[in-house]
């Protein structure tokens, strides 16, 4: 019985590998890029990855992470290709030899959404610090990504320009999810909570509730997005011909056009900025 | 609650469309946890019937840790197992990372324990009932180890049920080592995730019930080979 028992398992094993084998051999060893949430969760990647093999015959896959564990993954030589966002930090990661080189990619911006009824009164403030400056004086519930990613540094970026530490209040108006930016979403979605979310990850969020975008268009919202080369000198098993066609691809006309071409409810999401040759 | 109603909906089309990519999903899912039930049951039905059996020194202790095992968190062995595969890890080398196979490989390391700690149990429950018994037949020990797997072996189907519901409902462990990569290592877990993370709420919860749906027929499979089995077995 306990041979019939592992025999059963055994076929069961077999008859459900065929599936897994048959999609993960097909692609033999694919080129990895690590990305963020915001690029996965929106569908930009689902959408323009195809096009990429299409035109190459380069199968590629993504592994979305914040992008402090994107730069991780770089790091230890888990993955090929980088496209994150925050800057100071991709700048950091290429000097200390990690990266090969970085290349701008496209950029969209950060939003402040919120209550619609908008107790902290940031409808009516000029700048994105004095926005965040009234919701730590009126206290309104905060919900932060706390999790090191790149809209968790923009955040922080915008806080250290208030002269405001909001991590003294962890735990009572100031909440940090320490989540991806959908889980974050979901989180201000039940609270009714102010949070900082990029434009592409909110617009394709399925769960909003109340909220509302009652913040936007300040320049330190901007949000630019590079990607990296992880440099094969430090990791030989990087593919770095396939990856160098990828960045290539992206950063050229058919990459960038299709970036450009990206919708959602017929907003366009991200905007290509490479640097055209 | 009108998403919970959706839900249904959601798994109902889900299940009737045949849609590649989910069954893609599906067909992983079952693939990485039987596989690592299976090696699971290879390492803890003998280990467990071991414990039980043989007297050597720190065998309490040993009991002690397979109970405690049973508990252990999934991330934490997720991690433990991404640091090992991780190129630059001891075994990075050999390229595992984010493949099903160290999905296998991690959530084996979870299930394990908990077959080899209620093999144990089982086992000596029979060896205080049988002992005399197969003492009086001057049976030698590997003998006396795979008699009392052998009789133990409807008691164990539930081992093995518990092992692969840990298994098939666990998300901490493959979303680290695997990374939900899309039509490489996403399984009804970290799709579930997926989902609630883009705010598809219906769409998340119906992939749930969906995970129960084959939870169950595995289960009911397993049980009435089983209780076919034991009829058998009373015949004879």
């Amino acid at each position: 019985m306990v041979v019939r028992i592992a025999s059963l398992f055994a076929a069961l094993f077999l008859a459900t590998s065929f599936v897994g084998v048959a999609f993960v051999e097909a692609q033999g060893t694919p080129l990895t890029l690590a990305s963020t949430t915001s690029t996965e969760n929106s569908g930009l990647l689902g959408d323009i990855l195809p096009r990429f093999t299409k035109d190459t015959g380069i199968a590629i896959q993504v592994v979305a992470v914040g992008t402090g564990a994107a730069l991780n993954l770089g790091r230890s030589g888990d993955v090929d290709v980088l496209l994150v966002h925050a800057r100071e930090d991709e700048d950091a990661f290429v000097a200390a030899g990690y990266g090969a080189f970085r290349r701008d990619v496209m950029f969209n911006d950060f939003v402040i959404v919120g209550p619609d009824n908008d107790p902290a009164g940031l409808r009516a403030q000029a700048d994105a610090a004095s926005a965040f400056g009234k919701i730590a004086a009126n206290e309104s519930e905060f919900v932060s990504r706390g999790d090191n990613s790149g809209t968790h540094k923009a955040e922080m970026r915008i806080w250290k320009s208030t002269n405001i530490d909001p991590v003294i209040a962890s735990g009572r108006w100031y909440k940090e999810s320490g989540s991806g930016m959908g889980a974050t979403l979901n989180l201000s979605a039940g609270l009714n909570a102010y949070t900082l979310s990029d434009r592409g990850t909110w617009l394709s969020f399925r769960n909003q509730g109340d909220l509302k975008i009652v913040f936007e268009g300040d320049p330190p919202l901007n949000n630019p997005y590079g990607i990296i080369l992880v440099n094969p000198e430090r990791h030989p098993y990087i593919q770095a011909e396939n990856a160098l066609a990828f960045i290539d691809w992206i950063t050229g006309p058919r990459g960038q056009d299709a970036i450009a071409a990206f919708r959602i409810a017929e907003e366009q999401l991200f905007f290509p900025n490479a640097a055209r040759p | 609650m009108s998403t919970i109603l959706n839900a249904f909906s959601e798994a109902g089309a889900l299940l009737a469309s045949f849609d590649a990519d989910f069954l893609a999903i599906v067909g992983l899912s079952l693939r990485v946890s039987l596989s690592a039930v299976l090696i699971a049951c290879l390492i803890g039905f003998p280990l467990g019937a071991a414990v039980a059996l043989f007297r050597f020194p720190g065998r309490g202790a040993v009991a002690l840790m397979l109970n405690t095992f049973m508990g252990l968190p999934p991330v934490v062995i997720g991690l433990l197992v991404f640091l090992i595969l991780s190129r630059s890890g001891p075994l990075g080398v050999l390229g595992l990372l984010f493949t099903p196979t160290a999905m296998i490989i991690a959530q084996a390391i979870l299930v394990t324990p908990i077959i080899a700690a209620l093999t144990r149990q089982t086992v000596e429950d029979l060896w205080r009932e049988y002992g005399d018994h197969l003492r009086s037949l001057d049976a030698r020990p590997l003998d006396r180890l795979g008699t009392l797997i052998y009789d133990a072996r409807f008691s164990l189907t539930t081992a093995v049920l518990a092992g692969f519901g840990r298994a098939i409902a666990e998300v901490g462990a493959v979303m680290i080592v695997g990374g939900n990569i899309d039509h490489a290592t996403r399984v009804m877990t970290t799709a579930i995730a997926l989902e609630t993370s883009k705010g598809n709420l219906a769409t998340a919860l119906g992939l749930g019930i969906v995970l129960l749906v084959i939870a169950l027929a595995v289960t009911a499979t397993v049980q009435v080979i089983n209780a076919i089995g034991a009829r058998k077995a009373a015949i004879v």
